[in-house]
């Protein structure tokens, strides 16, 4: 973390299109991440939430737009990426281990012919170690429950010593002591001063977990801090009628029907 | 070209086996749209290798070589290969592509076993059994031919008659069930007319090759029309007129093969659908990408004059 | 001697095929190894023509260039919007009809019977000798799928960690700026080469069955990548040596006694594997049952 990067955003994205044959499932959407914070990605389903995100990851193909990462082409600063992808994207049937999952982060660093040695293997562990499945750091990955699989991911992920995260949906369909991990997680990368985007899908824990919100739906609606954007209206216009807004003890709370 | 048309006609046999081909892709192209439809194009391919074993038992009970009984043969030894892979992909991690492919290895390297054995032993009339693997529709007598069109005027007439409820188990099986289709059996005998359809298939065109019988035509059809009926009646015509084709080029010279030309010319048929079919044509998806595409590409360019960060941001495609 | 040779080159082909299938199996893509074993034969037909001889280089070459050609094509039509399993079906059966009417064709110029492309002869091998500068170096057959098996091996060696990442998940690979597509082409490759040098041995199909029954074996008794590659290249070995004093036995097929054991060898794994077999899951299933009630 060098002075220079406080001047350039960590990701700076513009005009971004992506069409799958003639319907645009993402459409011109331009936004810029503060450094250092915990950025939700949120936007009904089919709202091109992940397709973004893996159109600015280079693993869709857009058809118009620039990526921006600290200033340069994403290419140059892939080491600097970590990214999380949905649980249910790999086989979880395939035959290794937790620790050899997390292990999988270093590839990028290691280059063409190095194979992975007792560095990667301690700093593996001591990932897993901080998202609390270091006793299970030999077990089979089929073994393992639905939240102890997405740790594994995150763990993956920190292995990547990456200062710009991407995680796709890491909160689908996790027990809460994995919730609670992904939570204490996140707040300790806001401490070290990195970057988050996650794809989110709860409405309801959005104003606890996170600083900043951009709302999609195939455009980007709004882009800014929780306080000023997470607001009914822009939620509205984001989720057009399938969102109701319920108020109980005084308090607002947020429904998707 | 006309003498040669003529020719065809004139000659009682040759008009029979034209006949019979013309019926089985008609047949095959109607049948495997359903299959086509439900993803399981590769399932002819299974059952037709599954089959080997099934014809090989079939001629060691009976001693001689007939249409009617290698069928019989096929279909058995098709649905336990089936039923195989059905176990395997259920009760093991092993994913369906790879249990198809263990068990269409297994039951055609049985298969070689008991063929191999059968040649090897020297009983004299073995000879037909790998005609029957390679596929030569000219080595087939009448009763052979009379099997092959009952089988593809039962396929058309089931598909048919069972158009509405194979429709719906093919497009949401878990709708057709809760209006009370009985969809298991609709399924299985779905699945039957599939390895009667691969069984006959394989006298004209061999082991290999058909399952483009069921896939090619029918894939091609597809990209005509939206509509079921069409596809069906387009996955047909294609059919026909490959089986045709394949039959009539084959008389041309001794050593043409009928099935490489069968599925040639419906390989063509596929890429010509593939390349011009309206709307869902390559060309014209490329047409309209292209538009969708230069749209883009100008509104964001005006977007990008408007904020200079954009400009200094590293290009990608 | 003969039996020698006949041996040797049932276990080369064991070797390399069983090494190959787990990342095939792995990556579901089973069934692009059997389109790719079968669409080869154009391949082979057209370096016959074109060198007019059996000489390996040649044929190797050519046919894993169609080999290549074939998992281009099943993406092309994929990318174009076809389903995977239709896209595979047509690309197969098209290639594999032009390798027969090519075949049927020039038979009076190709050395090679439409029987052998099925079931593969692997009983000639040991009189289709390769001489180089008048000396007798041994099976033509021995020689091709030897250097096939050093490739294999070199490659995986070297990239093992790009290898198991590509099979595991391709997005996060991709994502590390690891070369997903050319990964994927040097294993389809490796898969082509390796169709085309057991083609005469042992046919288009049991190709397959040794690509995929000793990895699918190996994939029910372990959990980690190198052992189930250890596993299955024995499974490949041991079907490929009883299968060979089965065929002596039965007086049938080599090729087909060898894929039939290997099957057998799978249906024991299937039935007895000490973490996934049958066997265990029902016995675990009913004790727990009875515990629940």
């Amino acid at each position: 973390m060098n002075k220079q990067d406080k001047q350039i955003p960590p990701l700076t994205v513009s005009g971004m299109t992506v069409a799958y044959q003639r319907k645009a499932v993402v459409e011109e959407v331009s936004f810029t991440l503060p450094e250092g914070n915990l950025i939700a990605l949120i936007g009904p389903n089919g709202a091109g939430k992940s397709t973004l995100l893996k159109a600015v990851l280079g693993l869709v193909p857009s058809i118009a737009g620039q990526v921006s990462i600290y200033g340069d082409a994403y290419k140059k600063m892939r080491s600097r990426v970590g990214y999380v992808p949905q649980r249910e994207s790999v086989d979880w049937d395939f035959p290794t281990d937790a620790l050899d999952v997390v292990m999988m982060g270093r590839y990028g660093h290691l280059g063409w012919i190095k194979r992975p040695g007792r560095r990667e293997k301690e700093l593996a562990l001591a990932t897993l170690d901080k998202v609390g499945m270091a006793d299970f750091a030999r077990r089979q990955i089929s073994q393992l429950s639905g939240g102890q699989q997405q740790r594994v991911f995150l763990a993956r992920a920190l292995a990547q010593e990456a200062d710009l995260y991407f995680m796709d949906e890491p909160f689908a369909g996790v027990d809460a002591a994995t919730e609670k991990a992904i939570i204490a997680l996140l707040s300790e990368l806001k401490r070290a001063g990195k970057t988050v985007l996650v794809v989110h899908h709860d409405l309801s824990t959005v104003e606890e977990y996170f600083d900043h919100v951009l709302l999609l739906n195939k455009k980007l609606i709004a882009a800014g801090p929780v306080e000023t954007t997470f607001t009914p209206d822009l939620l509205h216009e984001t989720y057009g009628g399938k969102l109701a807004i319920v108020s109980s003890d005084g308090r607002e709370t947020l429904v998707r029907s | 070209m006309l003498d040669w048309l003529i020719s065809l006609w004139s000659d009682p046999n040759t008009r029979w086996i034209l006949m019979g081909c013309t019926l089985l892709g008609l047949g095959s192209g109607v049948i495997g749209s359903f299959t086509f439809l439900r993803r399981e194009s590769l399932l002819g391919d299974t059952l037709a290798h599954a089959a080997l074993p099934g014809v090989c038992i079939a001629f060691i009970l009976h001693e001689v070589k007939s249409a009617g009984l290698f069928l019989v043969g096929a279909l058995l030894a098709g649905i336990a290969a089936v039923l195989c892979v059905s176990a395997i992909s259920r009760w093991t991690k092993i994913k369906p592509d790879a249990a198809m492919g263990i068990v269409l290895t297994f039951f055609f390297g049985v298969g070689t076993v008991m063929l191999t054995h059968i040649q090897h032993s020297g009983s004299g009339s073995q000879s037909g059994l790998d005609k029957y693997l390679f596929g030569q529709a000219a080595a087939m007598v009448t009763r052979d031919v009379y099997t092959l069109m009952g089988v593809s005027l039962l396929l058309v007439l089931a598909a048919l008659l069972l158009f509405k409820e194979f429709k719906l188990i093919s497009f949401d099986p878990g709708f057709a069930r809760g209006i009370g289709l009985p969809v298991g059996l609709l399924e299985h005998a779905m699945l039957i007319l599939t390895t009667v359809a691969v069984a006959a298939g394989i006298q004209a065109v061999g082991v290999v090759l058909v399952a483009a019988l069921l896939i090619t035509p029918a894939a091609a059809a597809r990209y005509w029309t939206d509509r079921l009926s069409v596809m069906l009646t387009f996955a047909g015509l294609f059919g026909a007129l490959s089986g045709a084709s394949g039959a009539a080029i084959s008389t041309l010279g001794e050593g043409i093969p009928t099935g490489p030309v069968t599925v040639l010319a419906a390989t063509l048929l596929f890429a010509v659908s593939l390349l011009l079919a309206p709307r869902r044509g390559l060309v014209a998806r490329a047409l309209r990408h292209r538009g969708l595409k230069a749209d883009y590409a100008a509104r964001s360019a005006v977007h990008a004059s408007g904020s200079p960060e954009a400009a200094e941001g590293g290009g990608r495609r | 001697m003969m039996d020698f040779w006949i041996i040797l080159t049932a276990v080369l082909v064991a070797s390399a095929c069983s090494i190959l299938g787990c990342f095939l199996i792995l990556r579901r893509m089973a069934l692009v190894g059997d389109a790719i074993s079968h669409a080869v034969l154009p391949g082979i037909a057209i370096a016959f023509l074109m060198s007019g001889t059996r000489d390996s280089m040649w044929m190797l070459l050519g046919a894993t260039a169609f080999g290549l050609l074939t998992v281009f094509l099943i993406q092309t039509l994929q990318t174009f919007g076809l389903q995977s399993d239709a896209s595979i079906g047509i690309v197969f059966t098209a290639l594999f009809a032009v390798g027969v009417l090519l075949i049927s064709l020039n038979a009076q110029h190709i050395d090679l019977d439409l029987d052998c492309v099925l079931f593969g002869e692997i009983a000639y091998v040991p009189w289709d000798t390769w001489t180089l500068g008048g000396i007798q170096m041994g099976p033509r057959a021995v020689f091709m799928l030897g250097i096939t098996l050093m490739v294999i091996l070199l490659l995986l060696g070297l990239f093992y960690k790009q290898f198991k990442i590509c099979a595991f998940d391709p997005a996060m690979a991709a994502a590390c700026g690891i070369p997903v597509l050319l990964f994927h082409y040097l294993l389809m490759g490796m898969v082509s080469m390796t169709a085309v040098s057991s083609f005469e041995s042992v046919g288009a199909i049991l190709v397959v069955g040794m690509l995929i029954i000793p990895a699918a074996t190996a994939y029910l008794l372990t959990h980690r990548l190198g052992i189930m590659i250890g596993l299955s290249v024995a499974v490949g070995i041991v079907s490929a040596i009883s299968g060979y004093l089965v065929s002596y036995l039965l007086d049938a097929s080599i090729a087909g006694c060898i894929v039939s054991v290997a099957g057998i060898l799978f249906i024991l794994a299937l039935i007895f594997s000490p973490s996934s077999g049958l066997l265990v899951k029902f016995t675990r299933r009913s004790s727990s049952a009875r515990t629940a009630s």
